[in-house]
Formats: structure tokens, sequence, C-alpha cells
């Protein structure tokens, strides 16, 4: 018995594992993912588990730039054509070989219409094996930011998805459980050891794992993450001051001062890809939400003018948001490839040029409209409509706010059924393409062109413009999207408010790098 | 017995009927469950497809026929947000539920009746004072803040209790039990006083009041000229008069314990069907509500079923009576 404990330990030290080493961090947010199948839900909630558990081609260090991860390169080899030179002697976490198989099947995957990760393989026609660790991604036309793309594409293991019947993603669908909505099989740091949805999801740290000993981040330390979601606030701070969780990844705003001056907790702030904006209905002639009969006053470029000058977006800064925001004049910031300094700045805030703007618009005593609000999507956002109402109230603009929970609110956006809303908008392939396309484009059919532009905001020129950012590359494409940002600044199509700031709330004695897409690197949190 | 058994079971039936359709209704407005499941990139192609997968483009009364004729064979379907049946999620959070109500109702009893019974004799003590005021906490404050301002106590300031979660739990076939760890009792102390507090207060209102009821009638004084002990007379004769409401409620108030946990699990985190309810509305997830909602409906149905026999052995006027049908 005691020399099996020797050897115990003998190995245990030459894995150069020991006990006293085993560092677990219990972590807390207020969702749990709702599937572990890594090409179904492109939600931030599954990708905050799954990115510990299964590697991409293409990591992201914690500044959210690109570094090597299943593959060592990468190149655009004829304009239709990216080479991915793979990385060799990398094992899944059942123990079968990392090959350009699994790579080519894990697209052929992310590809499936039962996919929800399409965004991020939109320009793909197909992924061909060149040899075993060489794979050649052939696109429908020309790509110049796949890689960003692919950075969000995991690689499962061919042989394994196969046996397990789940050579598709899951399908709610189907009257049949998949086994990858509660089983896992990646590369990554860190493997599934035991999962309760709703209750508590174990993870165990990965000693194999190919990135422990590259250069450029601090490797972590942490052998186990226990993650168990807390939906009430209160609640989900109260078990971070009282020592039972050690990592929460979105406490509220209105308790952060509180925690600043627990004394062993620390707060860590940084900006998030996510801005926040007014979008309103410009293709209608009457709106569907005010008391103007027979002409629709948004169309009129200067009463949008005169809405974003009655914002005074310092007030909401300052009170609303308690500090916690970065006002802009554009609709996403700087990490998203293609901003432009020149571009993000916002009409001043000036109540007595928005009463001019309005009677020259023919509205001298103003209008009544509905602004439209979600109350439990973005950080105060309820608070942040309340504001802007009575601002465009006393500028003569009667507004009510309609307030809802997320899931009524979006349905009735998507309905085109507004006059007036408020959305935040992230950009997960962290270039600009994705928010012109998604919220400016004309709505025409196809995928992704303005399947979230529900106030119908059309304009030629900058659908010629998004076209060329699809299939430019260099200069040309950077001086489509400069071009684009001006039409945006100049017809204000919406009016802007701030990108979001995301707070992460933990015990003195971690330390992780911050990321602005609001994913914990937990390959990188070290534990004293 | 069996013909009044059946008349209330077929009685149920359209209270049941009647529920699964307002719940069904009230669908329409929770949101839009296809909007949710495709995220934030999708084709109109897409969105048709899933609308027509799901049967959402059905009318009204064809979906609610396909549900029900489901529903009678036990088949919920998949629910939206975890792709996993629904009937086993329920299963898997029931136990939850059911033990965090028990625990609490008997909390409730075992307290609330013996400061009622003597609150009842001794209406004047300083201590049925004490008792009245505090129990005004329990009616007056809501079931939420009472949850937050124990965690505030007991978790943040001193440490002594979990404040969320259900601690380690032991597998018993395919019921979860917290019962039988340390770290199990131990969780499950703040959710079971947060959900027991105005049940307690309200049984003891009412066994005092029913108290004061039967000790000034005639046959108690009966009993007491007779010579019998306080004891006798307080526990054999006047309580046990005063148990026809006191189960009544208790039985009622079983039901909407188990209905109403949805606060107190949702500040506790409690892993309950009333937290996955909650987290189903918040995804539209028409299925699990719809099961739930169902089998809500049913607890209450059975629960009455079952006080309406309890009259029977507590009450012999009622067995009496009830054989002749009044």
């Amino acid at each position: 018995m005691r020399r099996l404990g020797l050897a115990a330990a003998a190995a245990l030290l030459a894995l150069g594992i020991g006990a006293a080493d085993a560092r677990t961090v219990r972590w807390s947010a207020s969702g749990d993912p709702n599937t572990m199948d890594p090409h179904s839900q492109n939600l931030g909630t599954v990708t905050m588990v799954l990115q510990q558990i299964y590697d991409p081609l293409i990591h992201r260090n914690a500044d959210l730039t690109l570094r090597p991860g299943l593959a060592l390169s990468w190149t655009q080899v004829e304009p239709n054509r990216w080479r991915f030179v793979l990385r060799q002697g990398v094992k899944f976490h059942e123990g079968e070989d990392f090959t350009a198989d699994d790579v080519v099947f894990s697209i052929t995957r992310a590809l499936q219409p039962t996919s929800n990760y399409g965004i991020f393989v939109d320009s793909v026609d197909r992924a061909e094996k060149v040899d075993d660790f060489t794979v050649d991604v052939i696109t429908k036309r020309p790509d110049p930011i796949l890689p960003n793309k692919f950075a969000s594409v995991y690689i499962m293991s061919k042989s394994w998805s196969e046996r397990h019947n789940a050579t598709r993603p899951q399908n709610t669908r189907q009257r049949e459980e998949m086994h990858t909505v509660r089983a896992t099989n990646g590369t990554g740091a860190f493997r599934l050891a035991s999962r309760e949805p709703d209750v508590r999801t174990v993870l165990r740290r990965n000693d194999a794992w190919f990135g422990w000993n590259e250069p450029g981040q601090t490797p972590g330390n942490v052998t186990e993450i226990v993650y168990r979601p807390i939906g009430s606030d209160a609640t989900r701070i109260a078990a971070l001051l009282s020592g039972e969780v050690d990592f929460v990844l979105d406490p509220p705003l209105q308790d952060l001062t509180r925690l600043r001056n627990a004394g062993n907790i620390r707060v860590l702030e940084g900006p998030e890809v996510r801005t926040i904006f007014l979008a309103m209905d410009v293709n209608r002639d009457e709106l569907l939400y005010s008391d103007v009969r027979g002409r629709n006053p948004l169309k009129d470029l200067r009463v949008r003018q005169a809405l974003y000058h009655a914002i005074d977006i310092q007030a909401i800064h300052r009170t609303t948001m308690r500090g916690q925001s970065i006002v802009t004049g554009t609709f996403f910031p700087p990490q998203v490839n293609g901003y432009t300094e020149a571009e993000d700045v916002r009409l001043p805030y000036d109540p007595a040029r928005a009463r001019a703007l309005l009677a020259e618009a023919g509205f001298p005593n103003g209008f009544g409209v509905t602004l439209d609000c979600p109350n439990n999507r973005y950080i105060n956002d309820e608070q942040i409509c309340q504001a802007i109402a009575a601002m465009w109230t006393r500028v003569g603009v009667r507004t009510s706010v309609k307030a809802q929970p997320l899931g009524p609110f979006f349905a009735q956006i998507q309905r085109d059924d507004t006059s007036i809303y408020l959305l935040g908008w992230g950009v997960p392939t962290l270039d600009a393409l994705y928010s012109f396309q998604s919220l400016l484009a004309t709505r025409n059919g196809a995928q992704g062109d303005g399947i979230w532009n529900y106030g119908r905001y059309s304009n030629p020129r900058m659908d010629a413009l998004v076209e060329r950012m699809k299939t430019q590359s260099g200069e040309a494409r950077m001086e489509a999207i400069r071009e684009a940002l001006r039409i945006y600044r100049e017809d204000v199509p919406h009016i802007p408010l701030h990108h979001q700031m995301i707070p992460w709330a933990m015990r003195n004695n971690i330390t992780i790098p911050h990321a602005a897409n609001n994913q914990p690197y937990f390959r990188w949190m070290v534990v004293n | 017995m069996p013909a009044f058994i059946i008349s209330r079971v077929l009685q149920a039936l359209p209270v049941m009927l009647a529920v699964a359709l307002i719940s069904f209704a009230m669908f329409a407005y929770v949101g839009d469950p296809v909007a949710i499941m495709l995220g934030q990139d999708y084709t109109q192609a897409q969105r048709d497809a899933l609308i027509r997968d799901l049967g959402l483009d059905q009318p009204f009364f064809v979906q609610f026929g396909t549900f029900l004729l489901n529903a009678v064979q036990g088949e919920f379907g998949l629910s939206y947000r975890l792709s996993r049946p629904v009937i086993e999620l329920i299963a898997e959070r029931a136990p939850a539920t059911l033990e965090l109500a028990l625990t609490a109702a008997f909390l409730a009893l075992l307290v609330g009746v013996p400061m009622g019974i003597y609150t009842g004799l001794y209406r004047n003590s300083w201590l049925s004072r004490f008792f009245l005021t505090f129990s005004l906490i329990g009616v007056s404050l809501p079931t939420f803040l009472i949850g937050i301002l124990l965690i505030l106590c007991f978790s943040v300031w001193l440490g002594w209790l979990p404040s969320f979660g259900r601690g380690d739990t032991v597998q018993l076939g395919w019921w979860s039990t917290g019962f039988l760890t340390a770290s199990g009792l131990k969780a499950l102390i703040l959710p079971s006083i947060t959900l027991g507090l105005f049940q307690m207060t309200l049984i003891m209102r009412l066994v005092r009041a029913e108290m004061l009821e039967v000790l000034r009638t005639d046959y108690i004084k009966f009993a007491r000229a007779r010579g019998l002990t306080n004891r006798a007379v307080n526990f054999g004769h006047a309580l046990k008069n005063t148990l026809v409401p006191v189960i009544t409620i208790t039985g009622l108030q079983l039901g909407a314990i188990i209905a109403f946990a949805i606060v107190t699990e949702t500040v506790f985190q409690w892993p309950g069907m009333g937290l996955l309810f909650i987290q189903s509305v918040g995804a539209a997830d028409i299925p699990v509500m719809a099961a739930y909602l169902i089998l809500i409906a049913a607890l209450f149905v059975t629960i009455n079923l079952i006080v309406d026999l309890l009259y029977f052995a507590v009450d012999p006027r009622l067995r009496v009576g009830g054989a002749k049908g009044h």
C-alpha cells in the first residue's frame, strides 16, 4: 500500500502536479450554457465554457489579437483559398490524434444548417485535406477576414463524433437528445469533468495542452474550475463576499463600489466590444407609435439630428452608467478592425439647436413617440431609455418608454414593429463588416444582410460599400469602411450612445487578463 | 367513498384543461422562441424552416390539440433551451423543490402550532405579544427580501451558512436528496425558513384564533367543571377541535409552497422546478413552461383531494353525513 502511495507520488511529481499545487477556482455568472455542442449556439454563456475545452485553429490573445492555435500558420495562397498548416502531436482529451481530417470534419459540421455558427463560415465553400497536417479552405468569394472568423470555430474529433452519432450540430427540432449536448472531447486547456446543467460544471486541467509552454502569455496555474450559475444579482455578490465564490463574471454596476470597499475583492474593468445605440424607423410613411399623422418625422435628417443634439450623453455616462461606459459617436469600438478615430465624433449636446432643428423640420411643438427598450439585456438598459425620454421631452419630443424583458422585446422589434428602439451590438468577428452588414445594409434575404436593421435604413451607397467590404482587401477595403463610417456619422441612421464597460469581480488572490469579448481565459489565470 | 373520489377527479379534469388552455394562450406573449433559438445570424429561409419544424405556423387550436394529445401520453417534447426531454428535466428538479417545500411546511407546522397554542392560552403574556409582533414581519415582508436579509446575516456577516445552491446531494435511484449530507442540510436551512415563514405565521394566527374560539365554548367549560386537568382540556378537547381548519389551510398551503417556491428558489439559486420555470420564461421555452404549469395544476387538484379525504378521518360528522349524501 505504502509503495503504491510512493509510486503514485512519484508519478505525480513526474507529471509536475503535486497535491500542494491543486488550485481550484470557483466561478459564477448569471446564466448557464444551454449546450456543450461547439457548433450549436453562438452565445456568450456557451462560449465562456466551451472555449476552455475546445481549441479553434487560431487563438486570440487577451488583447484579442490572433495567435496560433491548432494551426501554426495560415496564408491566403489564392484569392479564394486559405491554407492552414496544422500543429502536430496534439491529442484530444479522450486520446484521439488530431489530424487534418478533424479540421475538415469540424468546418463541414459548422456549415450544417443546424449550426448557429454560420456567420463564422459564411464565406466558406468547403474544406479540403491536402495532407495529414495541411488543410485548404476554399471560399465562395475572397474573404480577407477569414482568420478572424476562424478564431471562433472549434475543432472536434471526427472519429469521436461519428462514434457518438453527432456528426451534425445538435438540433432541438429532433425528438432526441444528442451526445454533444452534455459531453465534450476537445484538445483545450481544460476538460469537462462533470456537468449538471444549471447547477454545476466542473473542468479539470489538461496537462497535455500544447499552449502551457507557448511564449507570449504567462500560463495559468488553475487545476480545477467549478462553475455554478447564480441568477439573482444579490445572491451572486453575497456568495463572492462570503467567500463561496472566487470569481464573478458579471457583477451588477450598483454593487461595484461596495465590492471595491470590501477589502479582499478586486474589481477589474475594461471595455467590451459592444456598442449601445438607438435606431429609428426611417422607412414607413407614418410611424406606428407616434401622434404625427400622415408623415414620418424620423425620415427627416433634421429631426434625427435634433434627437441626437438633445441627448446629454455625459449625464448618462456619469449618472446612469456611474462612469462605466465609453461615450462614442460611432457604432463599434476601437478593438474592431476598421475603427477610425476621425469618424468617432458626436453631435454635441445642444438642446437649443435641437429645438431649432425641430422647428425647421415643421415640428415647432415637437411630437410624441414611443421608445422601445429591453430591461434585462444590456447594462442599465431601461434606465438609459428613461433618461433619454426625459431629455427628449425637454426639447418637445414627448417620449414614452416601453420597457420589456428581452424575450418579448426582441420578438417585437424583429417584426419591424417599432418606431425607435435601443439595441446593443457586439462584434464577434472583430471586423467592421459584421456591424455594417447586419445593421445598415438593406435587407434583401441574403445571409446576414440587414437582418438586424429593424428601422429598415436603406442607402444604395452604403450597400455598395458593404459589398466592397465583403470582397476587397487592404487599403481599398479600409477606404470603403472609412466612407461608410462617414455616411453613418452624417446620415444619422442611428443615435450612438456608448460602448459598454465590463467589470469582473474576483478575490484578491486571483489575477487574470481582462478580455474585451467578455471571455475569461482561465488558461492565463493565476491563483496565489 | 370511491364515488366521492371519482366525482372529484371528474371535477378536476375541466380545471386541468382550463389551465392548459390559459397557459398555452399566454405563451403568445412571452416572446418568440424562434428568435432566441436562432441567435444573431440567420436567413429568412432558416427562420421559416425552424418555425415549420416546431409547428408554430399552425393555427392555435391545432397546436393546442397536438400538445394535449402528446401531454396525455406523457410526452411533453424537448426543451427549446436545453435540448433535453422536458419530463427528464422536471424529474431531475422535482426532488429539490419537494424536499425544500416539505421541510418548509414541516418547519411551519412544528413552530407555528405550538406558538399558536401558546398565544391562544396566554393571551396577555409578553412572549405572546412578542410572537404576534414577530409574526407581523412574516406576513408583511416579501419573500425575496427575507431571503436576502437572511443571506446577508448568516452568509456574508456571520459566514455560518451557504448563500446559494443545494450543497452535496446523494443519489437514491432517480431521487437526489440533500438530507444525507452535512452540506446539504446546511444549505436547506435558509431557504426553508424563507419559504416557510409566511406559512408559519399564518398557521400560528389560525391556531390562535381557533383556540380562542373553542376555549369560549360550553363543552370546554363543562370539561373544566368535570375537574379535568388543564392539559387534558387544552390538548384533548380544545386543540383537537381546532385542527379541521388547520388541516385545510396547511394542505392548501403545501400546494402554494411548492408553486410559489419560485421566488425562494430564484433568490437561493435552488436547483428546483421553480428556478427551471423562471429560466424557461426567460428563454420562451414553451414546452417546459406548459409542462410545469400543468404539473402544478395537477398537484393542487391532488392536494385538495387528499385534504377532503383527511376530513373524513378527522371529523366524525362528515363520515355520517357524507354517507347519506347530505
